[in-house]
């Protein structure tokens, strides 16, 4: 079982969802995101998403745009986030790395995914790769151990569910809307129902991601899917601090917030394998 | 992916349609203009090489380039799908002003995403724009250009895709918009090589043109591609000069990988990031080209030069002076790949510019570079 896979297991046998959060490499420094998402770990997330920071993010929003526009300005580098998976996945959280395709493409399938597993990396979601355009990360994923994580929309029709869902490891990550990160006043009204049709095609724990801000949102998602996914929500708080260790304890407390509120919905009668 | 699911449907039925393409066919004739001139330029050809130039005349199309070829043809579409809102995006302007245009003329909701920098050095396009009652935005994340406003057109995209369809300009994007785009502009190259062969009685022994997406090369390579002993010659912005690294000549400077759902050439560092580009002419200014030149590349049957701000304006000026053509700079780059590409060729040539667009919208910017007026720009 994947380290993933036994963090999904973990929550469920304590009958809560699991806490997924999400910080981008490289802001407000290197060094300054890996304390930041280690203290997001701490506190509660219970799985981690290191974003690589990217010139052409097409599916995030003005706090995501800009805090990796920051970490590119600032010089980061891909192999920066390696060192950053390393050490995040060092301090006993399973680490995912979430990426544009181009990134990889670039370095190389085979080489990033080596260089991932060796860093002590868990897989990748991968937004912009579709299934037909991932034979070699698949095989490379294979065998290195590695998780390929896939997105599904409210959009997507049942048959993309069910191609998307075939190829996906560790979890299924599913969009709550269609549109970009960010946070909202309200958790998509589709997410729901998206989150039923993914457990028609697979028993894959699925999460859903976009616009979870606050611990209440956290609950009344917990109340339906095996994960919620928070990005934007935590990049703010580091935006928005006055220095670092300001934005670091700011993370720290959304992640305790947020681990509540994943565990506000535990139902005896939920039902999970 | 639905999306793109329900427009390549969309656009395969409209195809096979002969009312459909009746309907394009008719606007395409009464409202575009098309047939396209072609033109020969006598005055101009003895700067290059003496032997014969041609030059297809997407300038005099309505809206002032190729441009619109395609948008009748995706608002045809838009309104087939149902949907009563376009967005677009825009380098020059020249695309959004012709999306606008289209808008109106079909009674579309329209807006237009264009980086905050070429709002800028294309003021005039935006105030056109504007006033055929399009919603313009000014993008101002990352280099403010064209593949910036391209991100945030997705981004609405993706958001109101019930409502909108995506008007992309050139034949760039993901399936199916490179090969619908072309389809669209295809037109070109039907037309001119039945021209050419009316006046001169043969084929030409190249067929050029300016490449930053690729829709107007596109248009006017395709029905010369079974034609093996035709070159085709793609020019692309090679700005200050590709040792410089500040250009934006794909081809010429790139490398393979995956930009805006395509896999194609583009230009980007070692990480894979997208690199910023600088050309004199906005409509070129694009780091990535259409997955269908990277082909034409790839099998030697296209092949492309990076021309720079200097050769085109330098051509820019030829044209003027010995026509009475004052071209768009995009188009000039084609024109500066006649100047070089004729005495390759010699006396014997016969050459094929494609025209793709007039210079109207960049008198101010060639007034200022050619020193006739001095001062800040209007």
């Amino acid at each position: 079982m994947s380290a993933v896979a036994g963090a999904f297991r973990n929550a469920a046998e304590q009958h809560r969802a699991a806490l997924v959060g999400y910080l981008p490499a490289g802001f407000p420094s290197v060094p300054g995101a890996i304390e930041a998402a280690i203290a997001m770990a701490e506190a509660g997330a219970d799985i981690v998403e290191i974003g690589l920071p990217y010139s052409d993010p097409l599916m995030d929003g003005p706090v995501i745009q800009e805090a990796t526009r920051r970490a590119l300005a600032g010089g980061t580098r891909v192999a920066d986030v390696l060192r950053t998976v390393q050490a995040v996945a060092g301090a006993g959280v399973p680490t995912l790395i979430m990426t544009y395709w181009n990134p990889v493409d670039h370095y190389g399938v085979a080489a990033f995914a080596r260089d991932l597993a060796n860093a002590g990396g868990s897989g990748l979601i991968t937004p912009d790769l579709t299934p037909e355009e991932a034979g070699p990360w698949l095989e490379a994923a294979a065998d290195r151990g590695l998780d390929p994580v896939f997105l599904v929309a409210p959009s997507s029709s049942d048959e993309r569910i069910n191609l998307i869902t075939s190829v996906c490891g560790g979890f299924v990550y599913a969009a709550s809307l269609m549109g970009t990160t960010g946070t909202r006043d309200a958790v998509g009204g589709q997410a729901a129902g998206l989150v039923q049709r993914v457990r028609g095609c697979t028993s894959l724990p699925v999460a859903v991601g976009l616009g979870v801000r606050d611990r209440a949102q956290a609950a009344q998602v917990a109340g339906f899917a095996d994960g919620v996914i928070v990005g934007s929500a935590f990049v703010s708080r580091l935006l928005g601090a006055e220095d670092t260790t300001a934005g670091i304890a700011a993370v720290r407390d959304l992640a305790s917030d947020l681990a509540a509120g994943v565990r506000d919905s535990a139902v005896a009668s939920r039902s999970r394998s | 992916m639905s999306a793109l699911e329900e427009l390549t449907a969309a656009y395969l039925s409209a195809k096979a349609d002969p009312a459909f393409q009746a309907d394009l066919a008719a606007l395409l004739r009464d409202y575009a203009g098309r047939p396209t001139l072609l033109t020969e330029v006598p005055r101009f050809a003895a700067e290059a090489g003496g032997g014969r130039v041609f030059l297809k005349r997407e300038d005099l199309a309505h809206t002032g380039s190729h441009k619109i070829n395609n948008v009748l043809g995706q608002a045809l579409l838009t309104r087939r799908m149902g949907k009563t809102r376009v967005i677009a995006e825009t380098g020059a302007g020249q695309h959004g002003v012709a999306t606008a245009t289209a808008c109106a003329l079909l009674g579309l909701d329209c807006t237009v995403y264009m980086g905050e920098e070429d709002t800028r050095r294309q003021a005039l396009n935006v105030a056109r724009m504007r006033m055929l009652g399009a919603e313009v935005v000014a993008v101002t994340n990352g280099s403010r250009t064209l593949k910036d406003a391209i991100n945030e057109a997705f981004r609405d995209w993706v958001t109101t895709v019930e409502t909108t369809h995506y008007c992309i300009g050139s034949v760039m994007g993901p399936h199916p918009f490179p090969v619908m785009v072309r389809d669209f502009q295809r037109v070109i190259g039907v037309e001119a090589r039945e021209q050419v062969l009316a006046a001169a009685g043969r084929l030409p022994d190249a067929v050029i043109a300016c490449v930053g997406g690729g829709s107007n090369a596109i248009g006017a390579f395709h029905a010369f591609i079974p034609d093996d002993g035709v070159r085709l010659i793609g020019c692309e912005a090679g700005g200050d000069g590709l040792a410089t690294g500040r250009h934006a000549a794909t081809l010429a400077g790139g490398s393979a990988g995956v930009i805006h759902g395509m896999r194609t050439y583009l230009l980007q560092d070692g990480d894979g990031q997208t690199l910023e580009t600088h050309s004199i002419s906005a409509g070129l200014d694009y780091p990535g080209v259409g997955p269908e030149h990277s082909w034409l590349h790839d099998t030697g049957r296209a092949s492309y030069r990076a021309v720079t701000d200097a050769e085109a304006m330098d051509a820019f000026a030829v044209l003027c002076r010995t026509e009475g053509i004052i071209p768009a700079i995009e188009s000039a780059h084609a024109l500066a790949g006649a100047l070089q590409v004729g005495p390759e060729l010699g006396p014997d040539a016969l050459l094929l510019v494609n025209l793709s667009g007039r210079g109207d919208k960049d008198v101010d910017i060639a007034a200022r570079y050619f020193g006739h007026v001095t001062g800040p720009a209007q």
